[in-house]
């Protein structure tokens, strides 16, 4: 972020009062959420409440050393983030501050004061136009195209501006400031474009999404998916597997720009996507995965009020490349800290608190974030898309508190991480019972023509055998499993392969890590097939102790880490066959 | 220095002023009692009409006419190559009778974020040689791992096994501990002093102690202090620094203690709001930095109220640190040594410093099956309780046999010994040798083929 210093009016604003991230400022012409600079040092802040000659202020940098009576400037801007190339492959902090040039400037260690702008000054692009002197532009038109990584970066004239008839374009190497285009209304377009990030980009259109958004990981894309264009929450206690999850989905999932947030949590989380996705390849395109990344880094120790801007940062790009017609997938780690930092800053400002001390606002901003996702027709009449996955901390696991159940009333997935599985290693640890997709209808159609008309059959059939192990597991509890009749013992023994074969994905693994649908079809139907194979030998008077100890069961088991698994398993459906034959004869 | 005098209120550790000049938010101050005594403080909230301090000592001797003296800068920590082998307050003064320190540098104490762009991805193995952290839990340098514990647990005993054991297999580079004591008893601080002084590490180590009869709010500033001290030996005297906070439970109730002096509105079970971001401020301050030697590796202690694992002192830390080892009242009684319950354990880095050419490559594949196999033998227990031992297959009884032996054969050690990597491993294997090779699932047939000691005995023969 780079503040400009057009201060409308050169008022004498001053310090009144610091209390931390919260400061008081006196004798300041100001409105809602104006951006203003705070201090001698010019700290970065917005304006978050104004009550009779007072305005109070949310300050971005760390406020020690402040005092009563320096001056405070209104820039009259909201707070605005650069759009244009040079966003992929940037890590940055909550208000668009580049980590990158900040190590540069000041060292390994983030001090305040400094900004640094979201793009690159200096750096220039190759831009060719698509459009001529005398075509007519709109808001939102596409004016030409600039190839950023491996991705088309479109460049756009911004949704405010007026349309007008193209007067003239240049084509060649410019910066993101250098003005490409001109209309015949007088206005100029450079490559870059600002956004208030508290204001939602516009669009034509929002329609229902009808397409998955394919993640590679069996449980979600088999079981719970999510749309395109869908939203997800991933509620669990520490360490049950929300990050990995994200991260997986960040990898994995088939959308073609990724924005990771990381919102109050680790830094060294941070550090291992910046390590790992330059060397991981996109499965689709065999391209570095980073090139498709852009990603916020406002981690625990770093300023809160920051941290509250960072889920608005992120979505704001987010949006800005679904309006060039891209299917964008938004992480957010943790939206729990995002709705901590508008608790922290609502407490300073003596709001009355609602339940468990946060604001009573929190069920509106949750919603008002999650809205931005969606299915769309852009300004400029292309279909893009935003998915939003946000995970969720509750303190002590507890999803009845605030922030688990405001988010539920909005998603429409529900992915519910159990720290009884993640500590029995059961990753990744989605409890199946309790979890949910809103979308199986509207994507019923497409798993029938894109994978197989058998799929919609095979996930119901899975989800009840679950259920079914779920409720006889209620009555082994009480009288030991030899208790139950064969087919029931059966029934458990399937429902463990579909866990252990189908729903126990390794993200370490090399090979398991990411897993097709074809593979998940075809893994599915391999358990299909054994449990009516085994079913019919029950039947026929085979024991259920020779049925468990049927030994290509095992070799099903590591289907999963094999990469061309089709012979592997054309080879175990064979031998399964030849074994309960053999079982059928012996008995 | 202007000294003022117009202190109009004291509660608590709290102390106003009024009719300053302009004062910094979060500065240094000095405050002078009638007896010349020099107490300090820090701005908590500064304005034009009045100035809140908080005050790290005991504010007994403090009144209406005590100066204050506002130093105009934050809190500052000398440090110096020669901390080592020293002993100092909670408030970072000398109590070893030794000199004061000399300062190549003065530090601010909140000590700033690492930019996440300057980290390095931690990576390397530390062997502590406890079979339950190295096998199940590694630590890897730059890690923040702390132990859960609870009160008369032996989690001292298990950190200072850690601290005299831990080493880089191979490494020859300089380690340091810096130790910081937060109201622990002075019995409980000697047992560390005596430890560090009869192996030795004591030359090698900062020792802060605050302690059970020294004032609460100094609390806030003891790791504050202990972990500056660790950040300038590693990242400007290169070492590689292990840092033992304990006990952080006594840290946040200090910190639960301003917060009710301040009015604040409390959040859950009367912690400040802010405790998670306070907290991040603390555990955050581990790592590697990119292009620099040294390393900040942090065991925090802390003993959960009640053994309760979601109350907020254990439930933030663990949303914060990357991952815990919780030591287990259950497995203490059966007297298992350390008793370290590995199901609600977790080292999440753990994947970086181990496989092929770290530890070995069986490593993930062993531990994923010990874990699956323990809390599958373990559930069986309960069961076992309500429908007796008969009822159960000929394949849970395994598994359940299997819970006991891994709890006498790879949990169980001495305080002594030190197991290295591939003892650990083998242990393991010697366990899984007990279950069928098919019950294996969650290990690759090669692994199987080369690790399996009795596929190995199988092909020698
Ligand atoms: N799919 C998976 N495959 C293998 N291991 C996993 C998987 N998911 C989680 N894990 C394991 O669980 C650990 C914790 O996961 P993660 O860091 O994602 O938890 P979290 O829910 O984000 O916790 P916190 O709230 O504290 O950030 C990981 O370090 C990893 O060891
Ligand atoms: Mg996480």
């Amino acid at each position: 972020m780079e503040v400009k210093d057009n201060s409308k009016q050169a008022s004498g604003g001053k310090l009144k009062r610091i209390a931390g991230p919260v400061v008081t400022a006196v004798n300041l012409d100001a409105h809602m959420y104006d951006l203003v600079q705070v201090g001698n040092e010019g700290l970065m802040g917005e304006v978050i409440k104004i009550q009779r000659d007072e305005v109070i202020i949310q300050v971005y940098e760390d406020t020690s050393g402040i005092r009563p009576g320096e001056p405070v400037i209104n820039t009259g801007l909201p707070l605005s983030i650069e759009l244009g190339p040079g966003l992929l492959t940037s890590i940055y902090d909550g208000i668009q501050r580049p980590l990158e040039v900040l190590v540069q400037k000041m060292g390994d260690f983030i001090e305040r004061g400094v900004s640094a702008p979201g793009l690159p000054r200096d750096k220039k692009w190759e831009f060719k136009p698509i459009v001529k002197e005398g075509d007519t532009v709109k808001p939102g038109s596409i004016i030409g195209e600039v190839q950023e990584t491996n991705i088309v970066h479109k460049v756009m004239v911004p949704p405010k501006v007026n349309g007008g008839k193209v007067k003239s374009i240049k084509s060649g190497l410019f910066t993101v400031e250098e003005i490409v285009c001109t209309l015949d209304n007088g206005v100029e377009l450079p490559m870059m474009q600002k956004w208030p990030v508290r204001v939602p980009r516009p669009v034509t259109e929002k329609m229902n999404p009808t397409i998955p958004l394919i993640t590679g990981q069996r449980i979600l894309d088999g079981l719970f998916p999510i749309a395109k264009g869908g939203t997800a929450a991933i509620p669990g206690p520490f360490g049950s597997g929300k990050t990995v999850t994200q991260q997986q989905l960040a990898k994995w999932s088939d959308a073609e720009i990724v924005v990771y947030i990381g919102c109050g949590e680790r830094g060294n989380e941070m550090t291992e996507v910046l390590t790992e996705f330059p060397e991981l390849e996109d499965p689709k395109t065999g391209k570095p995965l980073m090139e498709r990344t852009v990603l916020i880094a406002n981690t625990s120790n770093m300023p809160v009020a920051a941290r509250e801007a960072s889920v608005y940062t992120g979505i704001t790009i987010a949006e800005y490349f679904r309006d060039m017609g891209y299917d964008v997938s938004l992480m957010a780690d943790s939206t729990s800290r995002w709705a901590e930092a508008m608790r922290e800053i609502s407490s300073r400002l003596e709001e009355m608190p609602g339940e468990e001390g946060y604001p009573a606002y929190l069920a509106a901003r949750l919603s008002e974030f999650y809205e931005r996702a969606g299915l769309v027709h852009t300004l400029n009449g292309a279909r893009g898309s935003v998915s939003v996955i946000g995970a969720v901390s509750p303190p002590g696991g507890d999803f009845s508190e605030p922030v688990t159940q405001n988010t539920l009333r909005i998603v429409k997935v529900f992915w519910a991480l159990d720290a009884k599985l993640s500590q029995r290693r059961h990753f990744p640890a989605i409890n199946w019972l309790n979890s949910y997709s809103l979308y199986l209808e509207q994507l019923h159609d497409w798993y029938d023509k894109e994978v197989s008309p058998e799929w919609n059959k095979l996930r119901s059939w899975a989800m009840e055998v679950l259920q079914k192990e779920a409720e006889l597991q209620e009555i082994v509890q009480l009288v030991g499993s030899d208790a139950l009749p064969d087919a029931e013992q059966l029934t458990i023994e399937i429902a463990r392969m579909i866990r252990e074969i189908f729903l126990q994905q390794n993200a370490y693994d090399k090979v398991d890590t990411f897993c097709d649908m074809t593979k998940q079809y075809a893994m599915m139907k391999a358990i299909r097939h054994f449990a009516d194979l085994a079913y019919a030998a029950q039947l026929a008077g085979v024991s259920p102790l020779q049925i468990i100890s049927v030994k290509s069961k095992n070799e099903l088991q590591q289907i999963k880490f094999i990469e061309e698994y089709i012979p592997a398993l054309q080879k175990i459906e064979a031998d399964m066959e030849n074994e309960f034959n053999a079982l059928r004869s012996a008995s | 220095m202007k000294e003022y005098k117009t202190i109009t209120k004291i509660a608590g550790p709290l102390v106003f002023v009024e009719k300053t000049e302009p004062i910094g938010y979060s500065e240094l101050v000095n405050i002078v009692c009638h007896d010349g005594t020099v107490k300090r403080g820090q701005v908590l909230d500064t304005s034009d009409e009045v100035v809140v301090v908080q005050v790290f000592e005991t504010t007994a001797g403090i009144g209406k006419d005590s100066g204050i003296r506002f130093t105009g800068e934050t809190i500052k920590m000398p440090v110096g190559r020669d901390m080592l082998g020293r002993i100092l307050s909670g408030g970072g003064k000398p109590i070893d009778g030794g000199p004061d320190i000399v300062p190549e540098k003065r530090l601010d104490i909140t000590g700033a974020a690492i930019n996440p762009y300057a980290r390095a991805s931690p990576h390397d193995f530390i062997q502590t040689g406890i079979s339950t952290i190295d096998g199940m839990n590694t630590l890897v340098r730059g890690q923040k791992l702390p132990i859960f514990s609870g009160a008369g647990l032996p989690h001292n005993n298990v950190a200072l096994q850690i601290a005299r054991q831990a080493k880089v297999p191979g490494s020859k580079e300089p380690f340091a501990v810096v130790f910081a004591a937060m109201g622990i008893t002075k019995e409980e601080a000697n047992y560390f002093m005596q430890d560090f002084e009869k192996t030795g590490a004591l030359e090698r180590a900062v020792v802060f102690l605050n302690l059970a009869d020294d004032p609460a709010v100094e609390r806030i500033i003891t790791p504050r202090l202990a972990l500056t001290t660790a950040e300038y030996l590693a990242f400007e005297l290169g070492m590689h620094v292990l840092v033992i906070l304990t006990d952080m439970t006594n840290y946040c109730e200090a910190l639960r203690q301003i917060g009710a002096a301040r009015e604040e509105v409390p959040g859950r079970r009367g912690y400040p709001g802010y405790m998670y971001t306070d907290l991040a401020s603390i555990y955050e301050r581990a790592g590697i930095i990119k292009g620099k030697n040294g390393s900040v590796t942090q065991i925090p202690i802390l003993t959960m109220p009640g053994d309760d694992i979601t109350h907020p002192i254990p439930d933030l830390t663990g949303y914060i640190t990357e991952g815990q080892i919780v030591v287990s009242r259950d497995l203490h009684r059966k007297g298992i040594y350390p008793p370290i319950n590995v199901l609600p354990s977790l080292s999440r880095l753990m994947n970086l410093g181990i496989g092929k050419g770290q530890t070995r490559e069986d490593h993930k594949k062993v531990s994923d099956q010990i874990y699956a196999a323990y809390a599958e033998g373990n559930d069986l227990r309960g069961l076992v309780a309500i429908v007796g031992k008969e009822a159960l297959s000929d394949r849970d009884k395994l598994f359940l046999e299997f819970a006991d032996l891994y709890e006498q054969k790879f949990v169980k050690q001495g305080s002594d010994e030190d197991r290295t990597i591939a003892n650990t491993l083998d242990i393991g294997w010697d366990l899984l040798a007990t279950l069928p090779i098919e019950q294996l699932v969650r290990i690759d047939r090669e692994l199987i083929q080369k690790f399996h000691p009795k596929v190995r005995e199988g092909a020698k023969a």
